[in-house]
C-alpha cells in the first residue's frame, strides 16, 4: 500500500504544512519535456524559417521529435493532479488571473500547430504510401491524406508557404509556451528562489540548449542505426548553436544568482546555507561543473582547434549528453530547490523522491522514455531523412 | 471534369485550412494578450456578483469579517488547534493544519529566537500521541530572556495570491471577505499551496484537493464564532464583523495598534496581530 503522503525531513523552523512537499518529480519533468519541445522546434525553424541549409538533414526530424515530446507533456501533470478527471476545468472555466489557466489553450494550440506543420511536411510521403499500401497501414495513410492527393508543383508550393507560415507562428508559439512555464515559477512572490523576472528567459534558453543537444544525440544515433554517413557540417552547425545558446543560458543563470545574492533580501542566510550545503552536489558539481562547464570547455576547444571527423562527433555527442543531464538537473534544482527552502526563511526541507509510486522516479523515467519510443515508430511511418534511407 | 471538381474541392479545403490556421493563430495571440492584461489586474478586489449563497437568513453583502490575534494573551494551550481539527475534520497527523501555534523563545545571550510549533517531534512526544497537542517544557533548565506564542491561520487576504493563481477559480474570495475553496471543482494542482506566503494551505490527502482555514464559514454564517475563537480560554483570538462597530474585532482594531504578517507581499492580510516580535513572519 502506497503511503498517503511523505513527510519531508527538515532543519530549523518550517511551517507545519510545508512538511509535505507539494510539487514532486512530476513537476520537474514537465518543464523538461516542454523545453525539449521548444528546443527541437527552434532547431527545425533555423532551417524552415531562417533558411540555414546545413540544418536540412535534421529539420524534419526535429519537427517529429518536437511533436513526439509534446504529446507526453500533459502526462506528468495528469499524474500529479489530485483530480485528473477535472483536468479540463481550467479550459472550461479558465480563471484568467492564473498563470496556469492558459496552459491548456497554449498547449492545445501548439499541438494543433505541430500536427499541421508535420502534416504539410510529410504530405507527399503520406500520399505516396496511401496509393501504394494496402491493408490497415494503407487505410491509416489514406485517412491521413484527408482526401487530398494533389502533389502538383502548385500544391507543393502552396504547402511550402504553409510550412513557412506555421514555422514562423511556431517560433513565438514554442518559445512563448516555454517562457510561460518559466513565468509559472518566476511570478510566485512566496518563494525567493523562484521569484525572479529572469526566470522565463532562463527557462527558455535552457530549453533551447536541451532541444539542440537532444537532436544532436538522436541524429548521430539515427545515422549509426541506419548505417548512413553523418553529415559533419550539420553536426558542427548544431554544436555551434549549442555553444551559442549555452552562453546565453549560463550568463542569465549567473546574473540571476548574483542578483539574488547581492540583493540579499530577507531569508538570504537560509538560501546561502542551502547553496553551500545541500546544493553542493546537485547544483555546483553536477549542473554547473560536470554538465555545463565541461561541455562548454569541450565545445570551445573543438571549435578553436577545428576538430573534425570522428573526434568531433564523439566530443559533440558527449557534450550534448552532459547538457541533457544538466538541464534536467537545472529543472530539479529550480522546482525541488524552491520547495526545500522554507517560506519561513528559517529552515530547510529535504525532498526524497520515491521510486515506485504514482509520482516517483520510475514514472518519471517511463514518461521521459515514452516520447522516444513513439519517435522510433514515427520515423518509420514518416521518414524524416533527407537521404531517403528508411529507418533500420 | 473530374479534375476540375477535385481542384475545386482542393481549393475549398485549402481555404478552410487557411481560415482555420488564422483562427488558431489569432486565438493563441488573443489568449496570450488576455493573460498579460488580466495578470496586471490580478490583485484587484473581486467583482460584486448577484450570486447569493444558499444559506437561510444570511446575506453575504452585509458582513465584512476579520480576525484579531493578541499574542500577549496566548498561553500556548493549543485548544484552538485541537478544536479546529475536530470541527473541520482535519487529518490528525502533524503535517496538516488549518491553524497552528508557534512558540518563540529567546535564550539569554542568543541573537535569534528558537521557534517551534506543536508539530515538532519533541512536542508530539510530550503530548503522547499525534492528534494530541502540547508544547513540551523543553526550556525549563535554560535561561529564557523572552518567550511568547503566536497563533497562525489563513490570513484571508484582501489580495490573495492563492486566488490569483488558481487555474479554475475553485478558490475564491466571498463578498464577506473569506477565502474559500470549492472542493467539488478544485483539480488538486497545489499551485495555491505554492503561492501562499504563509504556509496556510495544505493538500487534503483524503479528498485529493487543497484545504485551508475558512474561519469556520459554516459557523460564522449562523452567527457563531469560529471554533478556535470559541475555545480560546484567554481571548487571544478575536473575531467579528467590521461592519458592526461594536463587534469584538472592531473594538480590537480601534483599541490596538496592529500588525499584519508579511505586509511587503502585497497580499493585505485580514488577520491582525498585537504583540508580535520582529522575527515573526
Amino acid at each position: 500500500m502506497e503511503a498517503l503522503f511523505h513527510v519531508a525531513p527538515y532543519t530549523g523552523y518550517v511551517y507545519p504544512n510545508e512538511t509535505v512537499i507539494p510539487w514532486t518529480v512530476m513537476i520537474v519533468i514537465y518543464p523538461y519535456l516542454t523545453g525539449l519541445v521548444a528546443g527541437a522546434f527552434t532547431m527545425s525553424s533555423l532551417y524552415q524559417v531562417f533558411g540555414m541549409q546545413r540544418f536540412k538533414p535534421v529539420a524534419h526530424f526535429a519537427m517529429l521529435t518536437s511533436l513526439c515530446c509534446m504529446i507526453f507533456v500533459p502526462m506528468p501533470l495528469l499524474l500529479h493532479l489530485g483530480h485528473p478527471e477535472r483536468a479540463l476545468n481550467p479550459m472550461i472555466t479558465p480563471h484568467t488571473t492564473s498563470a496556469f489557466a492558459v496552459f491548456g489553450y497554449a498547449a492545445a494550440f501548439y499541438v494543433i500547430l505541430l500536427l499541421m506543420e508535420n502534416w504539410f511536411v510529410f504530405r507527399p510521403h503520406i500520399i505516396q504510401q496511401a496509393q501504394q499500401r494496402k491493408g490497415l497501414l494503407g487505410l491509416f495513410y489514406r485517412v491521413l491524406t484527408l482526401g487530398s492527393y494533389d502533389v502538383s508543383e502548385k500544391a507543393m508550393s502552396y504547402d511550402r508557404k504553409w510550412i513557412f507560415a506555421l514555422a514562423v507562428v511556431g517560433i513565438p508559439g514554442a518559445h512563448g509556451l516555454h517562457g510561460y512555464v518559466g513565468f509559472v515559477f518566476g511570478s510566485l512572490k512566496s518563494r525567493e528562489w523562484w521569484s525572479s523576472d529572469l526566470m522565463p528567459p532562463i527557462f527558455l534558453f535552457s530549453a533551447i540548449i536541451s532541444g539542440v543537444a537532444l537532436l544532436i544525440v538522436l541524429y548521430v544515433l539515427s545515422c549509426k542505426l541506419r548505417k548512413v554517413p553523418i553529415d559533419l557540417d550539420c553536426v558542427k552547425g548544431m554544436a555551434y548553436t549549442l555553444w551559442g545558446f549555452m552562453m546565453f543560458a549560463l550568463m542569465l543563470e549567473a546574473v540571476e544568482f548574483a542578483s539574488m545574492m547581492y540583493r540579499g533580501r530577507e531569508g538570504i542566510e537560509m538560501i546561502l546555507q542551502y547553496v553551500t550545503g545541500p546544493l553542493v552536489i546537485p547544483f555546483w558539481t553536477v549542473q554547473l561543473g560536470i554538465c555545463s562547464l565541461i561541455p562548454l570547455l569541450l565545445l570551445s576547444t573543438m571549435i578553436w582547434r577545428g576538430t573534425r571527423g570522428k573526434a568531433l562527433i564523439a566530443g559533440v555527442v558527449a557534450s550534448s549528453m552532459l547538457v541533457l543531464v544538466g538541464v534536467l538537473m537545472m529543472r530539479w534544482n529550480v522546482v525541488v530547490g524552491g520547495q526545500e527552502i522554507s517560506k519561513t526563511g528559517k529552515g530547510l526541507l529535504t525532498y526524497h523522491m520515491p521510486w515506485f509510486e504514482q509520482e516517483s522516479g520510475l514514472t518519471a523515467a517511463i514518461i521521459l522514455m515514452a516520447p522516444f519510443i513513439l519517435l522510433t515508430i514515427a520515423v518509420r511511418l514518416f521518414p524524416p531523412w533527407e537521404d531517403g534511407k528508411a529507418a533500420h | 471534369m473530374e479534375n476540375t471538381v477535385e481542384k475545386l474541392e482542393e481549393e475549398g479545403r485549402r481555404k478552410f485550412l487557411r481560415l482555420f490556421g488564422g483562427v488558431v493563430g489569432g486565438g493563441g495571440i488573443a489568449i496570450a494578450a488576455g493573460t498579460l492584461l488580466t495578470e496586471a489586474a490580478a490583485t484587484e478586489a473581486p467583482a460584486k456578483t448577484d450570486i447569493i449563497p444558499a444559506i437561510p437568513g444570511y446575506d453575504w453583502t452585509k458582513h465584512h469579517w476579520a480576525f484579531g490575534v493578541d499574542a500577549t494573551k496566548c498561553i500556548g494551550c493549543l485548544r484552538c488547534v485541537e478544536a479546529c481539527k475536530v470541527e473541520n475534520n482535519v487529518a490528525k497527523d502533524p503535517n496538516h493544519f488549518r491553524t497552528w501555534v508557534e512558540r518563540y523563545v529567546t535564550l539569554e545571550g542568543e541573537e535569534h529566537a528558537r521557534i517551534d510549533s506543536q508539530q515538532d517531534p519533541v512536542n508530539i512526544a510530550a503530548a503522547g500521541a499525534e492528534g494530541k497537542y502540547r508544547f513540551a517544557n523543553r526550556y525549563k533548565d535554560a535561561k529564557v530572556e523572552k518567550a511568547f506564542f503566536v497563533p497562525k491561520l489563513c490570513n484571508h487576504c484582501t489580495h490573495p495570491a492563492c486566488v490569483q493563481v488558481c487555474p479554475t477559480g475553485a478558490t475564491y474570495k466571498t463578498e464577506d471577505g473569506v477565502v474559500v475553496i470549492d472542493h467539488t471543482y478544485c483539480i488538486g494542482c497545489q499551485y495555491c499551496v505554492q503561492a501562499c506566503p504563509y504556509g496556510a494551505r495544505f493538500f487534503n490527502e483524503e479528498k485529493r484537493v487543497t484545504d485551508k482555514c475558512t474561519w469556520c464559514y459554516h459557523r460564522i454564517t449562523k452567527g457563531l464564532n469560529p471554533a478556535c475563537v470559541e475555545v480560546c480560554p484567554v481571548s487571544a483570538r478575536v473575531f467579528g464583523d467590521r461592519n458592526d462597530k461594536q463587534s469584538p474585532i472592531s473594538i480590537f482594531l480601534r483599541n490596538n495598534r496592529v500588525n499584519v504578517l508579511r505586509p511587503e507581499s502585497g497580499n493585505a492580510p485580514n488577520v491582525f496581530y498585537v504583540g508580535i516580535d520582529k522575527e515573526v513572519s
